[in-house]
C-alpha cells in the first residue's frame, strides 16, 4: 500500500489532569475515509484541532505524507493540504455565501498583499468560488448572506470552504450534527461523490453516515483509540459495543 | 442601478460644495466656518485610518494618537531644525517644504506603527485596547519631557510649511491642501478596503479562526493593517501641525484617542465616510455646545449615548435609514 497522507504517532494532550487524547495512533490513506467514532467527550474535536495546529499537542507527531508537521502553524498546514470543517460553524456571516468561499480561493491563491485593485471584480475568483458551491449544491444561494443560511446549508458551505482550499485531507466534525434526515442523505451524497479526489477523518456521530461512507473506522473513547477496523468488524467488536454502541442489541 | 447613481452624485455634489465652502464663508461673513473645516478634515482623515484597523479589522487601539502625534512632531522638528540651521543628530538637515515633510511623517509613524503594532498585535481583546493605551501615554510622557523640542509647551511653529507656488500662510490656501490630501486620502482607502487585502482584513474581523483554517497567517496582515492605519493618523497629525502651527504632547494624550474613537463611534464604525462624518459631527458640537457651556462634554456624552443606543450604527447609518437607502 501507498504511503499514508496522515499518519498520527502517540499523540497525546493534557488539560491540567484531564487526558483529552491518549496514546493515538491514526492513518488514513490516500482515496480512503476513515470514520472517527466516539462517545460526547471522546477528545474528537480535540483531535482535530491538534492536527489542524490550532492545538499543541504535550507529546507525538502528526506527518503530512511522511513530512512532520510538528511545530507548524495552521495556515502551513493549510498549504500542505489539510482542510477541515467546523461542528460549530465557524463561517464569516457578514459575507455572501459567495465571498466565504472566494476569500478560500484567494488565500490558496496567496496574492492577499494586494492592496489597489477590487476583488469583487476579479471573476476568476468567483466562477472558482461559484464552482466550489455547485461542487455542494449550494449555487443557487451564492448571493445570500451568510446569516440568512438554514443550518443544513451552513454545514453545507463549511464544507464548500473547505474544498476551495483545495485539499488532499478533509477533517471533517460532525458535518452531519443537526441536519434533518433529508439533508443528511444529501451530505452523505455529497460526501460519496467527493471521496475519488480527497481522503476524508470523518467524525461523525450519525452511525447511517459512518458505515454508508467508511472504509475504515476508530473508536475514540476517553481519549484513547479501542479499536480500528472495517465497518463490520467494528459493528461486531464486544468492546465497542459495550463503550459505545451500548449492550442492547439495535445498531442503527 | 438607482442606488449605484446615488452615491457618486451624492459624493461629487458633497466634494463641489467643500470646495465652494471657504468662497460661501468669507461671502457670508463666517471666516470662522473655512478653520472648521479645515479641522473636520484633519480628524477626519485620523479618524478613518483608526476606523481601518477598529471598524474593518476589528483590532480596537486605543493609541492612536500616537501616530497622530507623531505626525505633528515630524513636522514641528524638522521645522525646529530648519530655523535653527542645525542638523538633526548631526546629518538630517531640518526643512520647511511640505513635500519632504508629509511623506517624512507618514514614514515615521508608520515605523512606528510596525514597531507598537508588532508588539501589541500578539495580544488581543482588552490586553491589546491597554496595550495599545500604554504606548500612546508612553510616547505622551516622552515628548512631556523633550525639553529640546518644547517639553510641556510644545513646539510652535512659526510658518506652515511650504508647498512650490502655493502661499501657505493663507488660511484658504491650507484649507485647500487639506482637502486635496483628504479627497486623495479617501479615495485610497475606498481601493484598499475593496482590495485582496481589505478582504482578509474584513474577514479576520468576523472570524479570526475561519481565515485561520483556510490557511492565512494572521498576525502579519493585521500588522500591515496597523502600519497603513497609523501612517494615515501620521499624515493627519502633520496636516494638523501645520495647520495650528504647532505641535504638542496634547496631540498624543490618551484623551486624543479618545475623541478620534468617539468620531468612528458616531459616524458608523466600519464604513468609508462613517468616521469624516463623526468628525464633522464631533467638531461642530464641541464647537455649538463650548459656545453654551464651559462643561460641554456632558452634552456630547448625551448625544453620544444617544447615537449608541438607538441608531444601530451612527449618524451615517442614520442618514441612510431617513433617505431610505440601504446600507
Amino acid at each position: 500500500m501507498s504511503q499514508p497522507i496522515l499518519n498520527v504517532r502517540g499523540l497525546v494532550k493534557r488539560f491540567g489532569g484531564l487526558l483529552a487524547t491518549d496514546h493515538v495512533d491514526i492513518t488514513v490513506n490516500p482515496g480512503e475515509i476513515h470514520a472517527l467514532i466516539g462517545p460526547n467527550g471522546a477528545g474528537k474535536t480535540t483531535l482535530i484541532s491538534q492536527l489542524m495546529g490550532e492545538l499543541k499537542p504535550n507529546e507525538g507527531t502528526v506527518e503530512i505524507d511522511g513530512r512532520s508537521v510538528d511545530g507548524l502553524p495552521t495556515a502551513k498546514r493549510v498549504g500542505l493540504g489539510l482542510a477541515r470543517t467546523f461542528q460549530i460553524t465557524c463561517l464569516l456571516p457578514d459575507y455572501t455565501v459567495r465571498d466565504n468561499v472566494a476569500i478560500a480561493v484567494q488565500i490558496r491563491q496567496g496574492h492577499s498583499f494586494r492592496f489597489w485593485s477590487a476583488v469583487r471584480r476579479e471573476k476568476a475568483l468567483a466562477e472558482e468560488a461559484t464552482h466550489f458551491l455547485a461542487t455542494v449544491g449550494l449555487e443557487g444561494r451564492a448571493d445570500d448572506l451568510v446569516a440568512n443560511l438554514s443550518h443544513g446549508e451552513q454545514k453545507q458551505l463549511e464544507l464548500a470552504v473547505a474544498l476551495a482550499t483545495k485539499p488532499r485531507l478533509l477533517l471533517l466534525d460532525e458535518p452531519m450534527a443537526g441536519l434533518g434526515h433529508v439533508e443528511s442523505q444529501q451530505m452523505i451524497e455529497i460526501l460519496r461523490e467527493l471521496k475519488s479526489q480527497v481522503a476524508m477523518l470523518l467524525v461523525e456521530h450519525d452511525m447511517e453516515a459512518v458505515f454508508a461512507l467508511a472504509d475504515r473506522v476508530s473508536v475514540l473513547v476517553y481519549g484513547r483509540v479501542i479499536a480500528t477496523g472495517s465497518v463490520d468488524e467494528i459493528r461486531d467488536n464486544p468492546e465497542v459495543r459495550t463503550a459505545y454502541l451500548g449492550e442492547g442489541d439495535e445498531l442503527c | 442601478m438607482e442606488t449605484s447613481l446615488k452615491r457618486p452624485v451624492l459624493l461629487a455634489s458633497v466634494v463641489i460644495a467643500l470646495i465652494a465652502l471657504p468662497l460661501v464663508a468669507d461671502a457670508t461673513g463666517y471666516t470662522a466656518l473655512t478653520s472648521l473645516a479645515t479641522r473636520v478634515l484633519i480628524y477626519g482623515i485620523a479618524a478613518a485610518s483608526l476606523n481601518f484597523v477598529l471598524g474593518y479589522g476589528g483590532m480596537v487601539s486605543f493609541g492612536h494618537a500616537a501616530f497622530f502625534g507623531i505626525g505633528g512632531y515630524v513636522v514641528g522638528i524638522l521645522y525646529q531644525h530648519y530655523t535653527l540651521g542645525e542638523p538633526l543628530l548631526g546629518f538630517i538637515p531640518g526643512t520647511n517644504q511640505m513635500l519632504i515633510t508629509l511623506p517624512a511623517a507618514i514614514v515615521i509613524s508608520g515605523l512606528m506603527a510596525a514597531l507598537i503594532g508588532a508588539l501589541s498585535l500578539r495580544t488581543g481583546g482588552v490586553q491589546f485596547i491597554m496595550i495599545t493605551l500604554a504606548f500612546a501615554q508612553m510616547l505622551f510622557f516622552l515628548f512631556v519631557s523633550l525639553k529640546t523640542y518644547g517639553g510641556d509647551d510644545g513646539l510652535i511653529i512659526r510658518r506652515a510649511n511650504e508647498l512650490p507656488g502655493l502661499n501657505m500662510r493663507d488660511k484658504q490656501t491650507v484649507y485647500y491642501v487639506c482637502l486635496a490630501v483628504a479627497v486623495l486620502f479617501f479615495f485610497m482607502l475606498w481601493r484598499l478596503v475593496n482590495s485582496r487585502f481589505g478582504n482578509v482584513i474584513v474577514g479576520l474581523r468576523q472570524s479570526e479562526r475561519r481565515i485561520a483554517a483556510i490557511g492565512l497567517p494572521a498576525y502579519r496582515y493585521k500588522l500591515m493593517a496597523f502600519v497603513i492605519s497609523g501612517m494615515g493618523c501620521g499624515l493627519a497629525g502633520a496636516l494638523m501641525a501645520n495647520f495650528l502651527r504647532f505641535a504638542s504632547p496634547d496631540m498624543l494624550h490618551w484623551t486624543k484617542s479618545g475623541e478620534l474613537m468617539v468620531m468612528v463611534i458616531l459616524g458608523g464604525v466600519g464604513t468609508l465616510f462613517g468616521p469624516l462624518i463623526g468628525a464633522a459631527v464631533f467638531i461642530v458640537l464641541e464647537t455649538l455646545l463650548a459656545s453654551w457651556t464651559e462643561n460641554w462634554q456632558l452634552g456630547l456624552g448625551l448625544i453620544l449615548l444617544f447615537v449608541v443606543l438607538y441608531t444601530q450604527g451612527g449618524v451615517q447609518a442614520l442618514g441612510a435609514r431617513l433617505f431610505g437607502r440601504r446600507a
